[in-house]
């Protein structure tokens, strides 16, 4: 489904990825952890290409991303993509964030965008709100909204950047509980984060990036238990123990 | 100081059939309107497309409107009504210069004129302010708009410009004050609105400071109250749950 290719990065003399080889099949849900710095943010964002690349491809889908040639606005519409900090638009409400860009990119006609609006909205406990606007919802609400959002595209892969890093801690559970019930729908994920409980139960596959490199990549059972790198070591004893 | 003041001036007849004075300034009041409003929206129009233009990635496209703000914002307003009225019309062809020139009525040359002048003038004014409406915006709104899919038209259109212009009511009232104001340039062509028939009637009739009185206080309510009604559009497009429209 997604293919890094020897894939690089810069921003000016920084390295931010480097030489980035990975695959994510279809219905696999893939956790993308590191310290912060690593560039694993860089690394999801690329997948869309909310930012660029240096070398190297990226397939997802059977399209070259890095291609010039490929239509990015039809690739995008294809890959939800969850923000850390949810990034709703403020000006509309809940449902019309929702129902914007089906109707707009994709041509479907109010009423359908409405019925598969409060659907999702139902599926993240939410239907209640479809009239409220942003601001009034709590952090984990208005991410519960935002992968409603990405989900009304009916997206073939969801990508989370952090999806949690930004909540409260009492609302993270709310927020991993639907994208347990994603993955376990069988959608094909690539989650950045540092919710190690999750990754442990839900992902397929733990990848962990340092310095633009990736690098362990594993079963997370593995992982966590054994990893095989010093810097993979130190990482989980920091979240781990983080006072020790 | 010694000066009788006399009120009744206004009433008085001109001369000129049962006109009364009070007529020049409801007349002044219209064209100083019929300027500015018209203005006023080619203003907007044009500014919000370079104020667009100067937030794209397209270095020519952003290189254009900033070389047109540059140019409007910093030639006085009286030099630019000048130029579009005295030297503009000299470089037409030759049909629209006999059409401008001898064929239009002598105030509706200078009409035209003066609101090519202050479209365009404002327009750099207004296009710097749209420029900074789209740039408050937090970058995670263009980003989530391109995630989506949605093309840059679009982007702009559903997303990033209703945003910006709710930030940006406060300083357009004042663009929206500021060109009912500037519309007095147009007394210097000989358009006869609210500056040039407070003149006329100073000098027929003496009465200066109750003409140039009536004519403060004029401005002062028609300002006020194109700024309650600015008041009001920015209660109504207020984002509910937000203090003060968009973060």
């Amino acid at each position: 489904m997604i293919r890094f290719n020897n894939v690089h990065k810069w921003f000016k003399d920084l390295h931010v990825l480097n030489g980035i080889n990975l695959q994510v099949q279809q219905g696999e849900v893939v956790v993308v952890c590191g310290p912060s710095g690593s560039g694993k943010s860089t690394l999801i964002r690329t997948v869309n290409q909310l930012e660029s690349i240096n070398e190297g491809e990226i397939w997802v889908d059977g399209k070259n991303v890095a291609d010039p040639k490929t239509n990015l606005n039809a690739l995008r519409a294809e890959v939800g993509f969850v923000f850390q900090h949810f990034n709703l638009y403020p000006h509309l409400s809940v449902l019309d964030n929702i129902t914007l860009s089906p109707m707009k990119v994709k041509g479907m006609d109010r009423a359908a965008a409405d019925k598969q609006a409060v659907t999702l909205l139902e599926r993240v406990g939410l239907a209640h709100k479809k009239d409220a606007f942003p601001a009034m919802l709590s952090g984990g609400q208005q991410q519960r909204v935002a992968i409603a959002r990405g989900l009304a595209m009916e997206p073939r892969v969801m990508l989370f950047d952090e999806p949690t890093s930004a909540l409260d801690p009492e609302m993270i559970g709310e927020v991993l509980k639907v994208m347990k019930d994603l993955a376990e729908s069988g959608m094909t994920m690539m989650v950045v984060t540092h919710e190690m409980g999750f990754a442990r139960e839900v992902a397929d596959r733990v990848v962990f990036v340092d310095h633009g490199q990736i690098i362990e990549e594993a079963h997370p059972e593995h992982f966590f238990t054994n990893p095989q790198h010093d810097r993979a070591k130190q990482f989980l004893r920091q979240l781990l123990t983080p006072m020790n | 100081m010694n000066y009788n003041w006399d009120w009744n001036v206004f009433f008085k007849s001109t001369g000129i059939g049962s006109e009364i004075y009070l007529d020049w300034f409801v007349s002044g009041l219209g064209w100083t309107i019929a300027v500015a409003l018209v203005a006023w929206i080619v203003a907007l129009i044009i500014g919000s497309v370079l104020g667009v233009m100067r937030t794209l990635p397209n270095k020519l496209l952003s290189g254009i409107a900033t070389a047109y703000v540059e140019l409007f914002r910093n030639v006085p307003l009286l030099v630019q009504l000048f130029i579009w009225y005295f030297m503009v019309p000299d470089y037409l062809p030759e049909s629209t210069q006999v059409w401008f020139k001898q064929e239009l009525n002598p105030a509706t040359s200078a009409y035209i004129s003066v609101v090519v002048c202050l479209a365009l003038f404002t327009a750099a004014r207004v296009c710097e302010q749209v420029r900074t409406g789209i740039q408050a915006l937090p970058k995670g709104q263009s980003a989530a708009a391109l995630a989506v899919g949605f093309t840059l038209p679009q982007m702009y259109r559903h997303v990033l410009l209703p945003q910006a212009f709710r930030i940006i009511i406060p300083p357009l009232t004042s663009e929206f004050l500021n060109i009912f104001k500037n519309s007095s340039v147009a007394s210097l062509i000989g358009l006869m609105e609210l500056l040039a028939q407070t003149k006329q009637t100073a000098e027929f009739t003496a009465n200066m400071f109750e003409a140039f009185t009536l004519a403060t206080l004029i401005y002062f309510v028609l300002n006020m109250s194109l700024m309650t009604f600015m008041s009001w559009v920015e209660k109504k497009v207020r984002i509910p749950g937000m203090m003060g429209g968009a973060k």
